[in-house]
C-alpha cells in the first residue's frame, strides 16, 4: 500500500472512528481536553506507523488502545485517582483481542451528543462543541465556517467545556420523562448545521457543502443510534433530500435558481431514493413529528417530474400539519404558497394577507415578495410593483436582491 | 438579624490576587461569631436561568426584577438542579437563576 494509500485510510478512519474515540475516553476520564488530545494523538502515531507496519486489521480497536495507553500514560505522570486509572486500564478492544460485535458496545457517542447539545448551553456553543468532539473539525476549521476569529471560537468551545464540568451537565442519554425534549434539542442543532451550510447566512460563497456533509454524516449517526425514533430517520431524510438539489439550486453567477427553474436532471437521484426510503420507514412508526412532514413536503417536489406535476394540494396539506405541530406564521405563509399553487392566486393572496394584518411577520422580505407574486400573477401590476419596491428594501442578501430586481422589472 | 451579602463585581475588572483575596475577612468575621455560610460562585457564563417552565443559558434577569429569596441546593447533576428550580412557583411568573458553587 501506497503513502497516499495509507493517508486515504487514516482520513477514513478518522471519519468513522473520531467521534466514538473521543465519546469514550470523556466517559472514562471525563475530561473533554484530555480525550480530544489522546484521539489525536492516537491519529497521529497511525499516520506515522500504519506505512511502515500497515493498517492493522481492525484500525478502530488499534485507535482505541493507542488513545487508552496515552490516556493512561498522561493519568499516571499527573496526580490522578486511582478510580479513573483503574477505569483507562479497563477500557475494552486490546491489540487483537476476541473479536468485538460492534452492536454489544453500547456506544458512547449518543451520550456525547446529548452532552453537546444541552439546552444550559448556548445554541452556537452546542454546534461548536458538535463539531469538534464528534465531527473532529479543528477549532480553526469550525471558526472558519462560522467566520468567526479563531480566538473566539476557541473561547466559545473552552467557556462551554467549563460549564459542562462546573455546573454539572451530565454525560448520559437522558431518562425517559426528559428524552423527548431533549431529543427534539439534538435534532435542532443538527439541522441548524445543515442549513447553515446549505443557505450560508454570510460570506461570499452561496453555500458550504462541507457543513451540510458533516451535517449529514451526523444524522446518519444518530438515526443510526436511535432506530425507534422516526424523527431522527426523518431529519436525515429532510437533509438527504434538500441537499439533493445542491447542484441545481445556483447558476454560473452564484443567483438563486427557484425550485421552479431548476435542471431535474441535475439533482441527486441516489440520495433522493435514500431519502424517500427513509422517510417510508419512518411514516410506518405512525409518530408524525415535524422533521418527518418537513421530510414529506421535500418528497413532493423530489418527486415530481416537473414544476406542473408537484403535487400542490398535498404540500398545503402537509403545511397545516407542520403548523399544528409547530406553529409559525412563516410555515403560515409557505402554506399560503402551496394553496396559491393548488387553489390559484387569489385563495393564495387571501391567507397572505390576513398573515399582513396579524403583523408577525412586518419587516420581513418574504411576506412582501410572495405578496408581490400573487398580486402578479392576478394581473394587478401596480400593486405588484408597489409590493417588490417593498420586498426589495426588505431583502438581505443581494442575490435576493438580484432575483427580486428581476421580477420588478418583468412585471412592469 | 440575619443579612444576606450579596457579592458583586464586573467580571472584567482584573485586580491582584491580594486585593481580592477574602480571607482575612472569612477569618475576622468568624472569629466574631457574624458569619454563618457563604460561598464563593462560578462565573455568571456557567448559570443557567429557568423562566416560564424554560431552560435558558445564561443569567439574563429582567432589569426590572430583583432578588428575593435564595435556596442552597444539593443535586446529583444540573438536571435534577434545574427539575427542582422549575418546581418553584416563581418559575412560572419570574427567574430562577442556578449558579453553581465554585469547585471545592
Amino acid at each position: 500500500m501506497s503513502g497516499a494509500d495509507v493517508t486515504r485510510v487514516v482520513e477514513e478512519a478518522f471519519r468513522e472512528e473520531w467521534g466514538r474515540l473521543v465519546a469514550t475516553l470523556i466517559r472514562l476520564t471525563g475530561d473533554w481536553d484530555l480525550a480530544e488530545e489522546c484521539a489525536q494523538d492516537a491519529f497521529a502515531q497511525a499516520l506515522a506507523r500504519w506505512p511502515r507496519d500497515g493498517v492493522p486489521r481492525r484500525p478502530g480497536a488499534w485507535l482505541t488502545t493507542a488513545a487508552r495507553n496515552r490516556a493512561l500514560d498522561r493519568l499516571r505522570r499527573g496526580t490522578t485517582e486511582v478510580a479513573r486509572l483503574r477505569s483507562v486500564a479497563a477500557m475494552p478492544a486490546g491489540p487483537d483481542p476476541e473479536p468485538v460485535e460492534e452492536d454489544h458496545v453500547p456506544d458512547d457517542r449518543l451520550r456525547l451528543m446529548f452532552t453537546c447539545c444541552h439546552p444550559a448551553l448556548p445554541l452556537e456553543a452546542q454546534v461548536a462543541l458538535t463539531l469538534r468532539t464528534l465531527a473532529g473539525l479543528t477549532t480553526a476549521e469550525i471558526a472558519a465556517a462560522f467566520m468567526v476569529p479563531e480566538t473566539t471560537m476557541a473561547q466559545r468551545l473552552v467557556r462551554a467545556k467549563r460549564k459542562i464540568r462546573n455546573a454539572g451537565i451530565p454525560y448520559r442519554v437522558p431518562p425517559a420523562r426528559l428524552l423527548a425534549e431533549r431529543t427534539a434539542g439534538v435534532l435542532g442543532v443538527l439541522y441548524v448545521l445543515f442549513t447553515e451550510g446549505y443557505s450560508a447566512s454570510g460570506g461570499p460563497s452561496p453555500a458550504r457543502p462541507e457543513l451540510t456533509a458533516e451535517a449529514i454524516r451526523l444524522a446518519r449517526v444518530l438515526a443510526g443510534l436511535m432506530p425507534g425514533e422516526p424523527e431522527a430517520q426523518g431529519l436525515l431524510a429532510l437533509m438527504l433530500l434538500q441537499d439533493s438539489r445542491r447542484a441545481a439550486r445556483f447558476d454560473a453567477a452564484g443567483d438563486i435558481v427557484t425550485l421552479e427553474f431548476q435542471d431535474r436532471a441535475k439533482w441527486d437521484h441516489d440520495e433522493i431514493e435514500e431519502g424517500l426510503r427513509l422517510l417510508d420507514d419512518a411514516l410506518a412508526c405512525r409518530r408524525p413529528g415535524p422533521y418527518q412532514v418537513q421530510a414529506a413536503i421535500a418528497a413532493c417536489h423530489a418527486t415530481a417530474l416537473d414544476p406542473d406535476d408537484t403535487d400542490w394540494p398535498q404540500i398545503a396539506g402537509l403545511y397545516a400539519q407542520l403548523a399544528r405541530l409547530t406553529p409559525s406564521p412563516v410555515i403560515e405563509l409557505n402554506r399560503a404558497v402551496a394553496v396559491a399553487m393548488a387553489d390559484g392566486p387569489l385563495a393564495g393572496l387571501r391567507l397572505v394577507d390576513e398573515l399582513r394584518a396579524g403583523g408577525a411577520l412586518a419587516g420581513h422580505h418574504l411576506l412582501a415578495a410572495t405578496r408581490a407574486d400573487l398580486l402578479r400573477r392576478l394581473g394587478r401590476t401596480a400593486d405588484a410593483a408597489q409590493a417588490y419596491e417593498e420586498a426589495l428594501a426588505l431583502a438581505p442578501t443581494d442575490a435576493e436582491r438580484r432575483y427580486l430586481a428581476r421580477r420588478r422589472d418583468e412585471t412592469g | 438579624m440575619k443579612y444576606l451579602l450579596l457579592i458583586c463585581a464586573e467580571e472584567s475588572v482584573e485586580v491582584s490576587p491580594e486585593q481580592a483575596d477574602p480571607e482575612p475577612w472569612i477569618e475576622e468575621t468568624e472569629r466574631r461569631g457574624v458569619r454563618l455560610d457563604g460561598h464563593r460562585l462560578c462565573p455568571v457564563s456557567d448559570a443557567t436561568t429557568v423562566r416560564a417552565g424554560l431552560v435558558t443559558q445564561g443569567p439574563f434577569a429582567e432589569t426590572k426584577e430583583q432578588i428575593a429569596g435564595f435556596d442552597i441546593i444539593e443535586c446529583t447533576d444540573l438536571d435534577e438542579a434545574i427539575e427542582i428550580a422549575l418546581k418553584h412557583p416563581v418559575a412560572s411568573f419570574g427567574s430562577i437563576e442556578v449558579r453553581p458553587f465554585w469547585p471545592e
